[in-house]
């Protein structure tokens, strides 16, 4: 349990900084803090049971059918990992508070950080490869966010956008790599999957996978060639920076291949594709480091470079390489968070990360000088600091690695990239630091509050301590990272600070002398490079990115050209292409089922909707007739369910159609009357011979269909539907009980369909659209009388009555004929009639209920009764019933699908008078000038008991 | 019976089909409205038909018309009428936000033109 919380806390915590930010910013950082603080505690409670070697595991399960279960596992590695995220992480909460400015909003930043937090959490604890990818993919998106967070800044922007693109198709190239090991070993747990090193190296998939996952590897870690969005994340607040970019997500790539590693790794495909690419990003990153002149771009083609350093250990797949590497994440995580920590505390003390811009700081800021000097020596491999012992540890590896045969490429390329890693550390200081005070600093310069230096002060008390007493501090939990890695075989060794004199250091002194040298001449060297033409991994990209747009507007205009007329005819063609293919393929002869006897009033109902059918073609450009003859249609068939043993449809479909009627007759108002003939002749024929085909089709499919026999669900149904469902009217009982759920997201649709309606309407009656609306004259008059006396008085008077049927029709529902779905459009009919009658105003005046807490009311009971139920450990909408025995009534049925019907008869309600009354109430809005003519006259709809009395 | 129900049925899709191919929006929504007619007839219809045995449970009483599909149909009419009357509302404001009600915002010179 503790291991879910571990990554839930961040998770779900996540909400708590946006609420806390309300009560300041200090209590909002506290909050944040004791989240981070609670999740590490809790993963130290596993720290003696891993080193012991033991692997702690926890799981439920979720989706087995799919191999995705919540499936966590704590081991070396993952210890490593989180307690890494979960302790920079605090780190970097207390260094934020007194990073962000005032006005910028806090709490949204500590939420980001939070939900990352746990995603990254997420990553490295995951039992299950998929759940794993679902934390990846957080991972990016979280990401996206922080990084973006300064989302007024072009660059903020477009680098948040970058990295989400890279890394979001790494992830997905990721995933296709996870199917295929799934796939191949039949279970996406992880600890199975490492059991299966030999066959998934033997399988001819190996190559796929292994590019697969490499993919989403190297795009995460920002290896080369992907290595180009780092520098431009950059543009993320520093806080972010330290966090994302030194210890946490640009390591999540180097986790998996090392999470991977013995089901991966040993083959020669492995080591060319993994050391190479990490051999080239480190050589690349470190020069490029070297000419930037942004602190924080320095620090991200460092970052760039050590990834490669971590990643060519990987690659070397010997068990002293991942030793070093292992160490080197600890190292490299302390000394770069503390650097760019130190670079945000320049940028906001100084005003300018610009190189060119700084120097001569040592006396105006030394505690700032003081980190920097002590982290960049780590960073360019000085004893007796942490970054020199796994440095030399990686050139001991380097030293003795062939390339191809040639046992000179690596130890060569190391060191030179060992040169301009010293150099640009010392170069990071020194442009800095020394050198003449300026006079033309954005701001005067001075040493930051305690709350912005006190964190990188603490990495740095690591940072030497390590490198004193390394074995004492890290040892174990390296070895037990280790162990995880190469599943059980590790090396002797023994970390500390002097191994007596060895190629390594050999490599190191050349790396000094000569970075050193570099340095001393900046200038010409600098020159050098100024003169080469470099591509821009950036604007490859931009032109990529607006080919592929244009390109897809290209397609998208030819395919979509906007015409609605187009693609109907596109899908309805489609639709009776694919249709005619299945008949061809089976063949459809109808049945031989008896058919029921034709009465005549059966026969002139049928002959009538067929009129109408063509009244309703020809006239159709006439709207006030296309529409009646529409509601003749929609009459006939509410019949047709009477006839045909359909009570409820009847009377669902008879309401619905007033309803619907009411809906036309106000929207026709606001339209034209009349159609204009606007297709060619061929066109109609052309739509008239695929409506004739499609009707052919349906028609002759409905005669098949029913003169066919059949066998059918619903026997159970109607077994059940008493003692399973406490009611005699199965319809009902299926509706509110037995396929509740269904119900359910079908009153949802119907409300989120009433709030758009409102949403539109809403739109129209205020800004731009309502002085149009206001100056928009109906045609002329219908009727001389706006309220009409008798239907004032005759809606008044019928509106008890109405609701009285409708509680009568609710009640019985369960039993006979009528529920909450008929009861909601008989009271909204009754409803909708006030307004017609009296008119909007009036009829607001008395509404003293919101039909908006109507339609919220009744999904919310809806959704409660349906999760009490899983409260008594049923399924969801489990109905439950009893009888009652009330005095005067009588004996009384009382089931909870009863209040779930309640809850559709609300919603209902609300939905449909939301679109109704806001409807009529555009009719006002457009109206107000004539509303002023009349107001002499007596209106009847003004008429008011009460106030006449006053 | 079922040869005329399902005659209905073929005429009111073929109706409402032509209707939706039509330009102006409110045509279109007439045209949906028929359509949605004929689609909970078909779907009743998988049912079978029958008369005077509706699912209502009377002691004795084995022979009853198959519930489900009503039950389906009943949510599909109250649904449907969502959908018609969220597409009558946005006819109504994008007759206002464009001053014409054609189906693709286009103004009375385009459709002349689009004619040639």
């Amino acid at each position: 349990m503790s291991l879910l919380l571990i990554v839930l806390l961040p998770l779900f915590g996540a909400v708590l900084p946006a609420l806390m930010i309300r009560s300041g910013r200090n209590d909002c950082t506290i909050a944040t803090a004791a989240i981070n603080l609670l999740s590490l505690g809790l993963l130290l409670t596993h720290v003696p049971a891993v080193l012991r070697g033991e692997v702690v595991t926890a799981s439920w399960a979720w989706l087995p059918t799919l191999g995705l279960n919540v499936q966590f596992f704590v081991d070396g590695l993952g210890l490593l990992f989180a307690g890494m995220i979960l302790s920079i992480g605090l780190l970097v909460v207390v260094y934020a508070r007194f990073y962000l400015g005032k006005g910028e909003p806090m709490g949204n930043f500590f939420t980001y950080l939070l939900l990352f937090q746990g995603a990254m959490v997420g990553i490295v604890l995951s039992n299950n490869l998929l759940l794993m990818l679902i934390f990846w993919e957080l991972t990016s998106l979280s990401s996206f966010l922080l990084i973006g967070f300064w989302s007024h800044t072009v660059a903020g922007r477009q680098g948040a956008r970058m990295a989400l693109t890279i890394t979001g198709c790494g992830g997905l190239s990721l995933i296709a790599g996870a199917m295929l090991i799934g796939q191949l070993v039949g279970s996406y747990e992880i600890t199975e999957i490492l059991e299966q090193g030999d066959l998934i190296k033997n399988s001819s998939m190996y190559p796929w996978i292994l590019l697969l996952v490499l993919g989403g590897c190297f795009t995460k870690s920002a290896q080369f060639p992907f290595q180009f969005w780092l520098p431009h994340a950059m543009a993320a607040p520093t806080p972010v920076s330290a966090y994302l970019h030194s210890a946490t997500m640009v390591k999540a790539g180097i986790f998996l291949m090392a999470r991977l590693w013995p089901v991966l790794s040993g083959t020669d495909s492995w080591f060319y594709i993994v050391a190479t690419t990490g051999l080239v990003t480190m050589l690349l990153g470190a020069i490029v480091a070297l000419f930037q002149d942004d602190l924080k771009g320095l620090l991200a083609y460092s970052t760039i470079s050590h990834l490669g350093l971590m990643t060519m250990l990987l690659g070397f797949a010997t068990d002293m390489a991942v030793v070093a590497c292992v160490f080197h994440i600890i190292n490299h995580a302390t000394f770069k968070a503390a650097l760019f920590m130190n670079a945000g505390i320049i940028d906001h003390e100084v005003g300018s990360r610009d190189l060119n811009r700084l120097g001569g700081l040592l006396t105006l800021m030394p505690t700032t000088a003081t980190i920097a000097i002590v982290a960049a020596a780590s960073m360019g491999g000085l004893p007796p600091l942490n970054g020199f012992l796994s440095k030399e540890m990686m050139l001991e590896e380097a030293a003795h690695t062939s390339w191809a045969s040639q046992a000179w490429v690596v130890p060569l390329l190391v060191t030179i990239a060992s040169v301009f890693s010293f150099a640009y550390s010392l170069r990071y200081v020194v442009h800095t630091f020394f050198g003449k005070v300026r006079k033309d600093y954005p701001k005067p310069p001075h040493d930051p509050p305690a709350g912005l230096w006190m964190p990188p002060t603490v990495l740095l008390i690591l940072v030497i301590t390590i490198g004193i007493f390394p074995e004492a501090l890290v040892g174990n939990i390296v070895r037990s990272a280790t162990s995880s890695v190469t599943i059980g075989q590790v090396p002797e060794f023994h970390l500390k600070l002097w191994h007596g004199m060895s190629p390594a250091v050999l490599m190191s002194i050349v790396a000094v002398s000569v970075g050193a040298l570099l340095i001393a001449m900046y200038k010409r060297v600098r020159g050098v490079w100024e003169r080469r033409s470099r591509p821009s991994g950036k604007a490859i990209f931009d032109t990529g990115i607006r080919r592929l747009v244009w390109l897809t507007h290209n397609f998208n205009d030819r395919l979509h050209n906007g015409s609605l007329q187009r693609y109907l005819f596109v899908v309805i063609t489609g639709a009776s292409f694919l249709a005619l293919l299945a008949y061809v393929r089976v063949g459809h002869v109808p049945g031989t089922r008896e058919m029921l006897p034709v009465g005549a009033a059966t026969l002139a109902a049928w002959a009538l909707l067929m009129a109408a059918c063509v009244i309703a073609v020809v006239n159709h450009r006439h709207r006030l007739i296309a529409l009646i003859t529409v509601n003749v249609i929609g009459l006939i068939s509410s019949l047709a369910f009477v006839y045909l043993s359909a009570p409820d449809l009847a009377l669902t479909q008879i309401s619905v159609e007033v309803v619907t009627l009411i809906l036309m007759l106000l929207a026709l108002y606001f339209l034209p009357d009349e159609s204009l003939i606007e297709a060619t002749k061929s066109h109609r024929l052309r739509d008239g011979v695929l409506a004739i085909v499609v009707g052919l089709g349906v028609g002759g499919l409905a005669w098949a269909t029913m003169t066919r026999d059949f066998t059918t669900l619903s026997d159970f149904y109607i077994a059940e539907s008493i003692p399973g469902g406490g009611g005699a009217n199965v319809v009902n009982v299926i509706i509110v009980d037995f396929r509740g759920f269904d119900t359910f997201g079908e009153i949802m649709v119907l409300g989120i369909a009433g709030l758009t309606i409102y949403a539109l309407l809403e739109g129209m009656i205020h800004g731009r659209m309502g002085k149009k609306l206001a100056q928009w004259k109906p045609g002329p008059p219908k009727s001389p009388e706006r309220h009409p006396m008798m239907m004032v008085v005759a809606t008044r008077a019928m509106l008890p009555f109405a609701v009285m049927v409708s509680v009568y029709i609710f009640l019985r529902g369960h039993s006979l004929p009528g529920g909450g779905f008929i009861a909601a459009l008989i009271v909204s009919i009754a409803l909708i009639m006030q307004y017609m009658a009296s008119g909007f105003k009036w009829a607001a005046e008395q509404v003293r209920f919101n039909y908006h807490v109507l339609l919220g009311g009744g999904a919310l009971i809806a959704a409660a009764i349906g999760i009490s139920s899983m409260v008594m450990d049923d399924a969801f909408l489990t109905s439950g019933y009893d009888h009652f025995h009330v005095p005067l009534i009588g004996d009384v049925e009382l089931a909870t699908a009863m209040v779930f019907d309640a809850g559709v008869f609300l919603t209902v309600v609300g939905g449909v008078m939301l679109a109704l009354a806001n409807l009529s109430n555009l009719g006002r809005c457009a109206a107000v000038e004539e509303k002023a003519g009349d107001s002499s006259e007596f209106n009847p709809a003004m008429y008011h008991p009460k106030r006449e009395g006053e | 019976m079922e040869l005329l129900v399902a005659t209905a049925i073929a005429m009111m899709t073929a109706s409402g089909i032509y209707l939706m191919l039509r330009a102006r929006t409110y045509t279109v929504v007439l045209g949906l409205t028929l359509l949605t007619y004929a689609i909970n007839l078909f779907v009743f219809c998988t049912g079978r038909l029958k008369t005077n045995r509706p699912a209502i449970i009377v002691d004795g009483q084995t022979d009853y018309t198959d519930p489900l599909p009503q039950a389906l149909v009943l949510t599909a009419i109250v649904i449907s009428f969502g959908m018609t009357a969220l597409l009558l509302v946005l006819a109504v404001r994008s007759y206002f936000e464009s001053d014409g009600d054609h189906v693709d915002l286009v103004g009375p010179e385009e459709v002349v033109a689009r004619k040639r």
